[in-house]
């Protein structure tokens, strides 16, 4: 995904993201810059989506960029992306967040979109075809599983609250996350369709 | 919480969706449980990847040199020869740093494995050199996968679930500048993810070529490449 804004990180921007943390490791303050460059738009998207509120997801992003400012070390980026890592920072920070602010909404939310067109192009176009991707397989879940893993993943709803909200045994929101999520995988797996696909036959795992 | 019960908060975990004592309370048995950990290391990525769902947004400009004044500030705390996975005590102390630490338990469990594999162990370490190596740039591969290629033109290609060749033949890769493309070995598909050392450097902005081929592989490509990807 490399991005640089300006001069200061353009050094960087041959790295993989996992090369960038062991750096931020060192303490070396131009790679966190080249991190955020890289993430700092997908983080706050999703740190909007889930909090609502354009203050309290900067500060969401800026906790969970802080954090990986001290725990780089404990990253390992042979087991681990490091997109992941990240953003499983930022994630867990916004939902903390939610839950003490009670702000937590389901729907959609206009404004949050308004800003979305400023990144280079190059980012534009890879984040545009992950999101796609993403929405894509998400659509393809049962009704059920899709509604479990939206509200848990963007409302940061708990499992409990979840089963109170729609009525069900606890057990039943559980094994819904957990198929929904396995299917998910599976789906993202799969070749796209209308894409070239690997020759000669799809895979049939 | 039974065991079982604990195996079964794996989804709700990677989803955040525990409220602070399960949370505690899994990840006190995530130390304790590979089958866990190895799970979940999976349903991270599922889950982190409803985040590129998401429509991405620009944050107020002030806040890049809010994050880096503050790191600036911190700057001391960091220190990097601490063992890395000696954790399991501190899961549930932080809230704030749990997904940090708990990836790094369950990875600890793929490290197990990779040295359960020595038998690939020099093809694994060329391969690992290439995409740990500074400087190192990765290309997506449509469909699934990743070539990375160092300064010097070393080359590793990743694939993610490439199908077995057909009957009678063999993968083959290649490096194409101008010209002729250069053979850069033959491989088979190996389940999940096929990763190859590729057999010849990839100079800045060469082609690298995937065709089939004929069982042994080809000094010329006789068929027509599947994947293509331009370097820069």
């Amino acid at each position: 995904m490399g991005k640089t804004v300006d001069g200061m990180s353009r050094a960087f921007a041959h790295l993989s993201d996992e090369a960038v943390v062991a750096l931020i490791a060192r303490s070396d303050e131009q790679a966190l810059a080249e991190l955020y460059d890289r993430f700092g738009r997908v983080a706050y998207g999703l740190a909007l989506r889930i909090l609502r509120d354009e203050a309290l997801a900067e500060d969401a992003v800026q906790d969970a960029f802080l954090t990986a400012w001290r725990r780089a070390d404990t990253f390992m980026p042979e087991r681990a992306k490091a997109s992941t890592w990240l953003l499983t920072l930022v994630h867990r920070r916004a939902v903390d967040l939610v839950r003490r602010e009670e702000r937590r909404r389901t729907e959609p939310i206009e404004a949050a979109g308004e800003r979305a067109g400023e990144g280079p192009a190059e980012d534009a176009v890879w984040l545009r075809y992950e999101r796609e991707r993403v929405q894509a397989a998400l659509s393809r879940l049962p009704d059920q599983q899709r509604e479990a893993l939206e509200l848990a993943y963007y409302g940061g709803f708990t499992q409990s609250e979840l089963a109170e909200r729609l009525g069900q045994p606890v057990g039943t929101i559980k094994s819904r996350m957990f198929s929904g999520l396995g299917r998910l995988r599976e789906l993202l797996a799969e070749p796209e369709p209308g894409e070239r696909t690997w020759e000669p036959r799809p895979s049939t795992t | 919480m039974g065991t079982e019960a604990l195996h079964d908060l794996t989804a709700a975990y990677a989803l955040d969706a525990l409220d602070p004592q399960e949370r505690r309370e899994y990840e006190a048995h995530l130390a304790r449980c590979e089958r866990c950990r190895d799970e979940l290391a999976s349903l991270s990525d599922t889950a982190t990847s409803l985040a590129y769902a998401v429509d991405p947004a620009s944050p107020g400009p002030a806040l890049r040199e809010r994050i880096l004044s503050s790191a600036r500030a911190e700057r001391p705390n960091v220190v990097p020869l601490r063992p890395r996975w000696a954790v399991p005590a501190a899961v549930t102390a932080v809230v704030a740093v749990a997904a940090a630490i708990a990836l790094a338990v369950w990875a600890t469990s793929l490290s197990d494995k990779l040295d359960r594999e020595r038998s690939h162990a020099s093809a694994q370490e060329r391969i690992a050199a290439v995409l740990a190596a500074p400087g190192a740039h990765p290309y997506g591969v449509p469909n699934g996968g990743v070539l990375t290629v160092t300064p010097n033109g070393e080359a590793a290609l990743v694939l993610r679930r490439l199908p077995a060749a057909r009957k009678g033949m063999t993968y083959e890769a290649w490096v194409a500048e101008s010209g002729t493309p250069r053979p850069a070995g033959t491989f088979e598909a190996a389940g999940d993810v096929t990763a190859v050392a590729l057999a010849v450097p990839v100079p800045h902005g060469a082609t690298v070529l995937v065709t089939q081929e004929k069982d042994g592989g080809s000094q010329v490509p006789e068929h027509m490449p599947f994947i293509t990807v331009k370097t820069a």
